[in-house]
């Protein structure tokens, strides 16, 4: 797809000004004097780091925080500060990373959804029919007005996101890493509707941090580094080599995680492995997953979210119990017990953080040895050993430089890095005596950190790969997979449908196959 | 106008809080007192007087404290856990007519058994049934959802209406003249006076030891770490390996069985045998302590000594100076919500732009 042309009026006067912005969390600065435009027809990149200050910003100019200094502007009149509902009024409209939709409700109802005031007695539904069919068919945007939105794909959803902004009469469109749950053929669908709404003078703020989609649609491109905008240029004077050393500050060298001699014997085999959705939570289930992870091989796993990635870590992490196949952890079945997992040398780093990784309100110290405060190391007959597991957990903190709070304070004071290299720590180090780690099973370890903590997790896991770990790693970020992963295996709908040395595999190919297409064509 | 999270919380500032709380409390009800026409400091004076300013006053207000810090231990250990136990006050019914089962049928039935025995037996007894109580809300939140503050609120007047039936049938006390009254407890099973000539009985010391014991429990020990990683947050307690089922209903037994003392130290200690009216609401008294202490053992037995001198004192006050009693139900109701407010404000700040 060619990048549209900037539409008539891109030289008159701008719809959005944001100037000078500045917005403080504690010690973060997360907005540090931000000023930038956007015009009528003109597609506007916001590029940076997770971290870099993107999200707070949008969350300014829609009025979720109110900015310390600075004020915005929309088509020349001042925006009240911290009101979604002026910036909607004003014709700002935001299609959140994490849509906002009711999963019960149509999707002429998720569009109506507080469009209508409350005392009007009866809902003009037929109108906003009409209204909603228009809209799509105008910017490309096809939907079932009546299906209900828990029927329909993520690409879909994103769809009456859009639509429900545009529904509100918005003249600016933020879109936040849109591109992050869906498919590379996905993806091209969004960038074509992107072009038909500039075509028809809409304006679009595209948040992103992947380089080549953001140089693909944009036509200015402004990139954020710890607060501070450190550079905008139009997009055909950028190529990503330039984009990515504003974004982190110096030139990045590309990790290679490169062979690590020949991966030795099976540690971990599941064939056939059948898990059935949960009753709430979406659609997602293995049905027939086949794969083995070796010794001393790092494999990552590729696909877009919901997959099945999820019930694959859980089974892994013992949090989930399989319905139908066989899974071994060496020679012994694999039981869905964490602290069996644990005590047979399996290091688990889970997606969620915060939500699943840590209990915030403990202190560091006993979330450091959670996993194993039942063993006869941290406990007697019932009682915690508190000079032994303090040890032990001031050792984790040391070797993994988990910094910020000490080890009587409570987690929930750590940064995300920092959570992160906590749980990392627990999980790779085990207390003198305690085997190494034999099975590794990282699920998004990198997700949201910054380019240091980034650096610090991968590299520990190849570490411990080099030490003779088998790792699994499973990441929505093909980047990652394709800087880390020896071996390659991408999911769609609950199977491996590609498994093979990363060599083997082109971008594309891996594109197609967690679309459903590749592999899993030619098998079916 | 909206709520931020405080960067970092300042102990001064939790310690000051409550102390904050309780000045508010104060202003509220002198507004009260004066409303009623009454002397501001007159007041107060007789009210502290009457909770504290004697020998028997204190002993009445730590008599009455009792039966408080041990449900409101139950509802703080519940609540770590996040199993909200609404039914300390069935649980202690059903603990004060167990004990009567198993300590005052028995007299009836002239079998010769060791004292000590007999009294373990009896508070035993107790514990299980209030226990056995938590149970079923505890297994059917656990296992099906269902929500425990219904079930476990709704079986207080299963329970409520069970001893009523027990007391004009099978557990009457035949020389009660007709009154709806259980069978008395064997006189030796009585507890001992803390203070000659008064109320005060040892249950007092068994309630702070119950209290200190629970407090090394969840400071110290595995299964305490199980009930605070449960209760804090439950899917990264199950991903950390920590039962958290089982955690669930271990702690129901744990809440279930120290509302059930409640009730027979209360017959041990004060009045012998179980009526209706035993419990002017103890089991529900129970959560405000827990709240008003945070949560935290210890803390229970400064806020149910509060709690109850509050209602020692107001009692008294009234009697002198003609300001009603509820008063001091005003005061608990208005502490709770302070205490709460001012932990908030301590965690959080409020931004009006």
């Amino acid at each position: 797809m060619a990048r549209a042309e900037p539409a008539r009026g891109a030289a008159g006067p701008p719809v959005l000004e944001i100037v000078e912005i500045s917005k403080r969390f504690g010690a973060l600065q997360a907005n540090d004097r931000i000023s930038l435009t956007l015009h009528r027809g003109e597609v506007l990149a916001l590029l940076g780091e997770n971290g870099a200050g993107k999200s707070t910003l949008m969350s300014i100019l829609f009025g979720h925080y109110r900015a310390d200094a600075g004020h915005i502007r929309v088509a020349g009149r001042p925006l009240a500060p911290g009101d979604p509902r002026a910036a909607i009024a004003a014709g700002i409209g935001m299609v959140h990373q994490h849509f906002a939709l009711a999963d019960n409700l149509s999707v002429l109802d998720n569009v109506m959804l507080g469009s209508e005031p409350l005392w009007q007695p009866f809902t003009r539904r037929r109108a906003a029919r009409e209204r909603l069919r228009a809209l799509a068919g105008r910017f490309g945007l096809p939907v079932e007005p009546d299906a209900l939105v828990r029927e329909l794909s993520v690409g879909e959803r994103q769809r009456v996101e859009i639509l429900k902004a545009l529904y509100r009469d918005a003249r600016i469109l933020m879109l936040d890493e849109p591109t992050a749950v869906l498919t590379p053929q996905e993806s091209e669908a969004l960038f074509t509707v992107l072009a038909s709404m500039v075509a028809q003078g809409l304006a679009v703020i595209f948040i992103s941090h992947k380089l080549g989609e953001v140089l693909r649609v944009s036509h200015r491109i402004a990139v954020l580094r710890a607060g501070r905008l450190v550079a905008q240029a139009p997009a055909s004077e950028c190529d990503p080599a330039r984009l990515a050393r504003w974004m982190v500050g110096h030139e990045i060298d590309e990790r290679e995680a490169g062979p690590a001699g020949s991966p030795g014997e099976t540690v971990c085999a599941l064939r056939g492995v059948v898990t059935a959705p949960d009753a709430r939570a979406g659609r997602e289930r293995l049905r027939g997953l086949d794969l083995v992870l070796r010794a001393g091989e790092l494999v990552a796993v590729a696909g877009v979210s919901g997959n099945g990635q999820r019930h694959l870590a859980e089974l892994l992490c013992g949090v989930r119990a399989a319905d139908g196949g066989e899974l071994r952890l060496g020679d012994e079945p694999l039981r869905a017990d964490p602290a069996w997992l644990v005590s047979r040398g399996v290091a688990r780093v889970p997606e969620d953080r915060s939500a699943v990784g840590l209990v915030g309100e403990l202190p560091l110290w006993e979330n450091a040895l959670a996993e194993r405060l039942r063993t006869p190391e941290f406990a007697r007959g019932g009682w915690v050993r508190r000079a032994a597991a303090r040890e032990q957990a001031e050792r984790v903190l040391r070797a993994f430089d988990v910094r910020g709070a000490g080890a009587g304070s409570s987690a929930r004071a750590l940064s995300g890095g920092n959570m992160q290299k906590l749980i990392l720590g627990r999980a790779l180090m085990p207390p003198p005596g305690a085997p190494a780690p034999r099975l590794i099973v990282a699920h998004q370890p990198t997700w949201g950190l910054d380019v240091g903590a980034v650096d610090f997790v991968r590299g520990r896991l190849l570490q411990a790969r080099d030490q003779g770990a088998a790792v699994l790693l499973i990441s929505d970020d093909l980047d990652e997979v394709l800087a880390m992963g020896e071996r390659i295996a991408v999911m769609h709908d609950g199977r491996i449908v590609g498994d093979r040395s990363a060599r083997a595999w082109s971008r594309e190919a891996i594109g197609l196959a967690m679309a459903g297409g590749g592999d899993a064509a030619r098998a079916a | 106008m909206r709520l931020e999270r405080r960067d970092e919380t300042s102990r001064l500032a939790l310690a000051l809080a409550p102390l904050l709380a309780v000045a508010f409390t104060l202003g509220v009800a002198s507004l009260l007192v004066r409303w009623a026409g009454a002397p501001v400091g007159r007041t107060w004076s007789l009210m502290f007087a009457g909770a504290f300013g004697s020998v028997f006053a204190l002993a009445e207000t730590l008599t009455r404290a009792t039966p408080l810090m041990l449900t409101g231990l139950a509802a703080a250990v519940a609540f770590r856990a996040r199993l909200y136990n609404i039914g300390a006050e069935g649980q202690l019914y059903a603990g004060a007519i167990a004990a009567v089962m198993v300590g005052g049928l028995h007299g009836g039935a002239s079998l010769t058994v060791p004292t000590a025995l007999l009294f373990a037996a009896t508070m035993a007894a107790a514990a299980l049934a209030g226990a056995l109580l938590l149970l079923g809300p505890a297994l059917l939140k656990s296992r099906l959802g269902v929500d425990e503050v219904v079930t476990t609120l709704l079986a207080n007047f299963i329970v409520l209406l069970a001893v009523s039936a027990l007391l004009d049938g099978p557990m009457k006390d035949p020389l009660a003249m007709g009154w709806p009254q259980s069978v008395a407890l064997d006189p030796e099973l009585e507890l001992g006076r803390l203070i000659e000539r008064t109320r005060l009985h040892t249950g007092l010391l068994a309630a702070i030891a119950a209290a200190v014991l629970l407090w090394a429990l969840l400071r110290f020990t595995v299964w305490g770490f199980d009930i605070r990683a449960t209760g804090a947050n439950s899917r990264a307690a199950a991903f950390a390996g920590v039962p958290v089922g089982w955690t669930v209903v271990r702690v129901a037994a744990l809440s279930g069985g120290l509302a059930g003392l409640a009730g027979a130290i209360e017959v041990a200690g004060r009045t012998g045998y179980v009526t209706l009216d035993m419990s002017p609401g103890y089991g529900y008294g129970g959560i405000v302590v827990a709240m008003l202490a945070g949560l935290h053992p210890l803390g229970v037995i400064a806020a149910s000594v509060f709690v109850a001198g509050v209602l020692v004192g107001a009692d008294s006050m009234s009697r002198a100076i003609g300001v009603p009693t509820y008063l001091a139900d005003v005061m608990v109701a208005v502490a709770l919500i302070a205490v709460l407010v001012a932990g908030l404000f301590a965690r959080w700040r409020l931004r009006w732009r």
